[in-house]
């Protein structure tokens, strides 16, 4: 009779030719677009058009462009942009994670036979699509909306305030609103996996509520937060339809906005690569620093 | 009242009222803009914030700026269904061939591959989205902005979700199945064919459904790889539109979008539930979407 390694050494033509279209596709529509990015921002400049044009041979790739982005960031043109992405990243995932952290708790510990619905209302807004959900703060805070006549029912406004103009509290609740749902999923995947003795331990030994929650469950929930933050912060760094939408100003101009410009402009291609370009690295930095930290607590938890 | 406080201070195992105020304010919050949106399509006037009455004007009954009668507003919607059955055509087979053979393939080249297929979902749809559109401009011209491109890069971000439902419900399946079907004398092709396709076929379908509800949300891919006014889905009209004075037919399209794609998570959630009672397993299909996204 066989061994059930035999079976899979035979079968291995057979998962890889099924893996193989799929990888291919991969190859091709996912990695192969990077590499057309990377040769567009070190690419030449046509001399007539001034348009980018794009070099194929990583040989004569002129990294030139970076350091000049990079001073526009640090200090140039761009600088004000680049320091309000940050603000405005940094603000909004605080702002999450406060709204965040006491939902996902509480859909971890306290529930109990409500947590499918809750769970469900919760998730609910993954399938709403964002631009939709902003679309509705348009209405809700247009100058005769919602929001304008419940502040002045309150006596909180004299008079009905443009919202939707160059308001960064606004870009802001935007951002902030759109990416709560993604944080608190994982957040409370790591609540929940907290084992309940070691809070009833720390209970039983004397610990009040609060420094249970300070000393046992919050650094439990660590990895969570990171987890929630990171998830939030990709799509933040690369967000410029919310401030679009919900400002349109230059003056809530995000990254994001620049390089939609820079691209759909026609000209500026070449910057708007590099941008990108400039962008993906240090995302990839945000992403190689939580998997670090995953991993150097996963193979702490296993010791 | 004071008393009531300290009680649940004290008792640490009792319901949390605040807490649970919190919660159901933040789901208010998170719902109900959505909900007076929604509400607004169906508004008589023509303000999308001051409720004027009942009416299906902006639906159908307006004969020129309804989402029935406004050609543009149809033409989003067409090509949202249009681009969202195909992806889901396209990236179900190649995404549920490429489950198959990540989970039962051992060897070199696998770990790679595994990595590879994360990456779509943890890179910012605007990096991809650049990515994509110089790579369709500058080394694959023959493919025009459009529909052909947009397919393309959905198709791209789905193959990931795919993948991740059906290699879950691979997991669930085990090789005991396929390994007695072998014993017997199938062939590996016909093991994959006879056995564990049907087994499969609850994921299968949700698969579909998700990669649907995955391609018809997307803003991001479908503006930078659309070629002009014709190929807008719904997501992109409702970016474009949005300073130009609309009327409420924009939240009625919108209140369409919410729709199917409810539809179509709906049906996921309902096949998946149903299979997994079948199989004897617990925990609610909400949860197992949750673990998803």
């Amino acid at each position: 009779m066989a061994s059930a390694a035999d079976f899979s050494r035979n079968r291995t033509w057979l998962w890889r030719a099924l893996a193989a279209p799929g990888l291919a596709w991969l190859l091709l529509f996912f990695v192969t677009p990077f590499y057309a990015l990377l040769s567009v921002a070190m690419g030449r400049l046509d001399p007539v058009f001034s348009s980018a044009e794009p070099v194929w041979n990583p040989i004569h790739w002129n990294p030139a462009i970076f350091p000049e982005v990079l001073g526009e960031l640090f200090g140039g043109r761009l600088g004000a942009i680049f320091m309000r992405t940050f603000v405005y990243v940094g603000v909004a995932s605080t702002l999450c994670l406060l709204i965040g952290y006491p939902v996902a708790y509480y859909l971890a510990r306290h529930a109990g036979r409500w947590r499918g619905l809750l769970l469900g209302l919760i998730v609910a807004p993954f399938w709403i699509n964002y631009l939709m959900r902003m679309m509705a703060w348009q209405n809700l805070l247009a100058v005769d909306g919602y929001v304008n006549r419940f502040l002045m029912f309150i006596n909180a406004l004299d008079a009905p305030r443009a919202w939707l103009v160059g308001h960064h509290e606004t870009v802001i609740l935007g951002l902030v609103y759109g990416y709560v749902p993604f944080l608190i999923l994982p957040l409370y995947a790591a609540l929940d996996q907290i084992d309940s003795s070691v809070l009833e331990a720390a209970r039983d030994l004397g610990a009040g509520p609060v420094r249970t929650f300070l000393h046992v469950t919050l650094p439990l929930s660590k990895q969570g937060v990171m987890a929630g933050v990171v998830i939030i912060m990709l799509p933040l760094f690369g967000d410029y339809y919310t401030p679009s939408l919900l400002s349109g100003s230059p003056r809530t101009r995000m990254i994001g906005n620049e390089i939609d410009l820079f691209i759909n402009s026609g000209v500026g291609g070449a910057t708007g690569a590099a941008l990108t370009v400039i962008l993906m690295a240090f995302i990839t930095l945000l992403m190689a620093y939580y998997l670090f930290t995953v991993m150097g607590a996963a193979r702490e938890s296993q010791r | 009242m004071i008393d009531r406080v300290i009680r649940w201070w004290r008792d640490p195992w009792g319901q949390p009222r605040l807490l649970q105020l919190f919660v159901w304010a933040y789901i208010a919050w998170s719902l109900l803009p959505v909900v007076i949106a929604v509400q607004f399509g169906f508004n008589e006037g023509r303000s999308r914030s001051v409720w004027q009455g009942l009416s299906l004007r902006w639906y159908f009954t307006d004969p020129e700026l309804s989402v029935w009668n406004d050609a543009s507003l149809m033409a989003a919607l067409t090509q949202s269904l249009k681009l969202a059955g195909l992806t889901m055509m396209v990236a179900t087979p190649l995404g549920v061939a490429l489950a198959l053979g990540l989970a039962r393939w051992r060897g070199r080249g696998s770990k790679p591959a595994n990595f590879l297929l994360l990456l779509p979902m943890a890179t910012p749809e605007l990096v991809m989205g650049v990515a994509l559109f110089m790579v369709f401009i500058y080394l694959f011209p023959f493919i025009e902005l459009g529909t052909s491109a947009q397919l393309i890069g959905h198709v791209t971000f789905t193959i990931s979700y795919v993948v991740i439902v059906v290699r879950g419900r691979l997991f669930a399946i085990g090789r005991d199945y396929e390994e007695a079907a072998m014993d017997l004398g199938a062939t590996p092709a016909q093991a994959v064919r006879m056995i564990l396709l049907p087994l499969m076929a609850p994921a299968i379908f949700a698969s579909l459904m998700i990669a649907f509800a995955v391609s018809i949300d997307d803003f991001v891919i479908s503006a930078f790889l659309s070629g002009g006014a014709e190929s807008a889905t719904i997501p992109v009209r409702l970016y474009s539109s949005a300073r130009m004075a609309p009327t409420p037919a924009l939240n009625a399209l919108a209140s369409v979008l919410l729709f199917l794609t409810l539809l179509a998570v709906a049906g996921a959630a309902l096949v998946m539930r149903r299979s997994r009672d079948r199989s004897g397993a617990r925990g609610s299909a909400v949860e197992e979407f949750a673990r998803l996204s």
